[in-house]
């Protein structure tokens, strides 16, 4: 089995290896976890042929860089807006290239988002939890944080010149003005006035943004009752508000039951580009019904599914396109 | 009364009361053994809780109003055969320098450690449901005369194993993580494992505790 033998000589925190999740574990106390950016990890997966939901790394703001120290792997990096260099160039943020022995790679954050995922041609290796190589960012489980100075091995490497080139960036992946809600379940603990207010103008990420969820700053929301709510289940995107008014949109690591109330939550189809907002960039929720949102669910997923069939065809290699060319040329010379 | 609520593009939370009580429970697990017999179309995970159950589906498949239906016959059918609760039985060291609470817990109780002890193994716990964080199986059953508020400010760092309390719940911790609850005691047995079983508790189960020395406890 061919064998790819990467360094990792940089890696900001929070980067880690994430494939399509880990369902049907709520009831235990096991968050789904998988990619902050469910829809990257799609796009890697499906621009390199690999089978949908294997394993990448997920990279945040503070980037990762990658030496090639043996053999040769086809990758593919979408998400965020990021700067990637191989071999000292530059390529695009969405693109797919090829790894080789004493090259290296590098991901930093750019104009725009907060997460990227790396996918290769090949199997990264690490340990399952729960059948899943998905990190659970606080215990460690899974595949696990990837770290300066760590060795990432991935088997089964191929190179896959007809994968090669950059990939365009749909709209749909980058963040938006508005954010849509549901609102509740548990908007009881809110006078009206206050849940017109988490809808209207003054919110932002705060700094306190992790796998586990992102702080807003803003008006506070104050409840109304007295916190004595059981512990309730907690769906990712569900946004629960604090004994201090303070609200927190709970994300792929969240904790899985909690007691305090929920005044609304992220409909699914803006989950992925929501996370791609950065700490101080101003969110504004919009209402919507549970119709809506599942009428959204089923557009987004058309929209991804158009974009990943086109990213299916593969794409001549570049000696086939330079053949391709000479043949072309040759035909209008002899002419 | 059962009422019904939408979450989002993607959950259906089915609710059976608004506090913590053995009937109210009773109805969340069996409504959660009739989805697991038979699952309506499109449903991806079933969390229960003290009061309710939260229906997470997938949006391609069904929607909230096909759901509900589903789950309100599934409700009217036949009475599923009562789940197969286990018991436990978990020793408990309750060393100072593990239980780093016991002290303070009898001074605020106003009883020894050894009645607090005593108190704590009396009793019988059962599993509510699973919270917070992997394998944290939240027990309720802890004697009204321990029953605390949790701290004012959660502590960093409460290594795995530790039996804390706060209120009529109980908890072996499973992971290094902060908590508010007061630490009175550890316990070597694993609740978060490796294996075809992976977490020791069902939601159901009772557990009880026994005392073990220091000894036995570091060996495990």
């Amino acid at each position: 089995m061919t064998q790819c033998d990467i360094r990792v000589r940089l890696a900001g925190p929070l980067c880690s290896l994430q494939d399509a999740g880990r369902p049907g574990f709520l009831r235990y106390g096991v968050p789904g976890s998988g990619p902050m950016d469910r829809a990257a990890l799609s796009v890697v997966n499906a621009a390199l042929g690999n089978p949908p939901g294997q394993a990448a790394v997920e990279v945040s703001l503070g980037g990762l860089g990658l030496d090639c120290l043996a053999g040769e792997v086809s990758f593919a990096v979408a998400g965020g807006g990021f700067q990637v260099l191989l071999a000292g160039r530059s390529l695009a943020p969405w693109t797919v290239g090829t790894l080789r022995a004493g090259q290296s790679l590098t991901l930093r954050a750019g104009d725009w988002g907060s997460w990227a995922l790396i996918g290769f041609a090949g199997q990264v290796r690490g340990t399952e939890w729960l059948g899943s190589l998905s990190t659970h960012s606080q215990s460690g489980l899974g595949g696990g944080a990837v770290t300066t100075g760590q060795r990432l091995r991935i088997d089964q490497a191929e190179v896959r010149p007809t994968r090669e080139g950059d990939l365009p960036l749909p709209d749909w992946a980058r963040p938006a003005p508005q954010t849509r809600v549901t609102i509740g379940p548990q908007e009881r603990f809110f006078d009206r006035q206050v849940q017109a207010a988490f809808l209207g103008p003054g919110f932002a990420l705060s700094q306190g943004y992790d796998r586990m969820g992102v702080r807003l700053q803003g008006p506070r929301l104050p409840v109304n009752a007295a916190l004595d709510m059981p512990s309730e289940p907690i769906l990712r995107g569900a946004v629960q508000v604090a004994g201090d008014g303070v609200a927190t949109v709970m994300l792929a690591d969240h904790g899985t039951t909690g007691g305090y109330p929920k005044l609304a939550t992220l409909i699914g189809a803006d989950l992925d580009r929501f996370v791609q907002q950065r700490s101080g960039d101003p969110v504004r929720f919009v209402a919507v019904t549970p119709t809506q949102a599942v009428a959204a669910a089923r557009a987004a997923h058309a929209d991804l599914q158009s974009y990943l069939a086109e990213l299916a065809q593969p794409r001549p290699s570049l000696a086939q396109r330079l053949m391709q060319a000479n043949l072309i040329s040759g035909v209008t010379d002899g002419a | 009364m059962t009422s019904f609520k939408p979450v989002a593009d993607r959950a259906l939370l089915v609710e059976f009361g608004d506090r913590i009580a053995p009937e109210i429970h009773a109805q969340v697990l069996r409504l959660d053994r009739l989805l697991a017999l038979s699952p309506p179309p499109g449903m991806v995970e079933v969390t229960p809780a003290y009061a309710n159950l939260m229906i997470s589906f997938d949006p391609l498949l069904t929607d909230h109003s096909a759901l509900q239906s589903a789950v309100q016959t599934v409700l009217t059918g036949p009475e599923p055969a009562s789940g197969q609760a286990h018991s436990h039985d978990l020793g408990v060291c309750y060393d100072a320098d593990l239980g780093t609470d016991l002290a303070q817990v009898a001074q605020m109780t106003g009883m020894s450690p050894d009645a607090v002890i005593a108190a704590h193994l009396a009793a019988e716990y059962r599993v509510y449901l699973y919270g917070f964080a992997p394998g944290y199986a939240y027990l309720a059953g802890t004697p009204p005369a321990l029953h605390l508020p949790r701290k004012p400010a959660a502590v960093r760092d409460i290594p795995a194993g530790r039996v804390i309390i706060a209120g009529p719940q109980c908890i072996v911790t499973t992971l290094k993580m902060p908590t508010g609850w007061w630490i009175i005691g550890s316990s070597p047995t694993k609740i978060l494992r490796h294996g075809p079983q992976p977490f020791l508790f069902a939601v159901g189960d009772t557990v009880r505790f026994h005392r073990i020395g220091r000894d036995q406890h570091d060996a495990m």
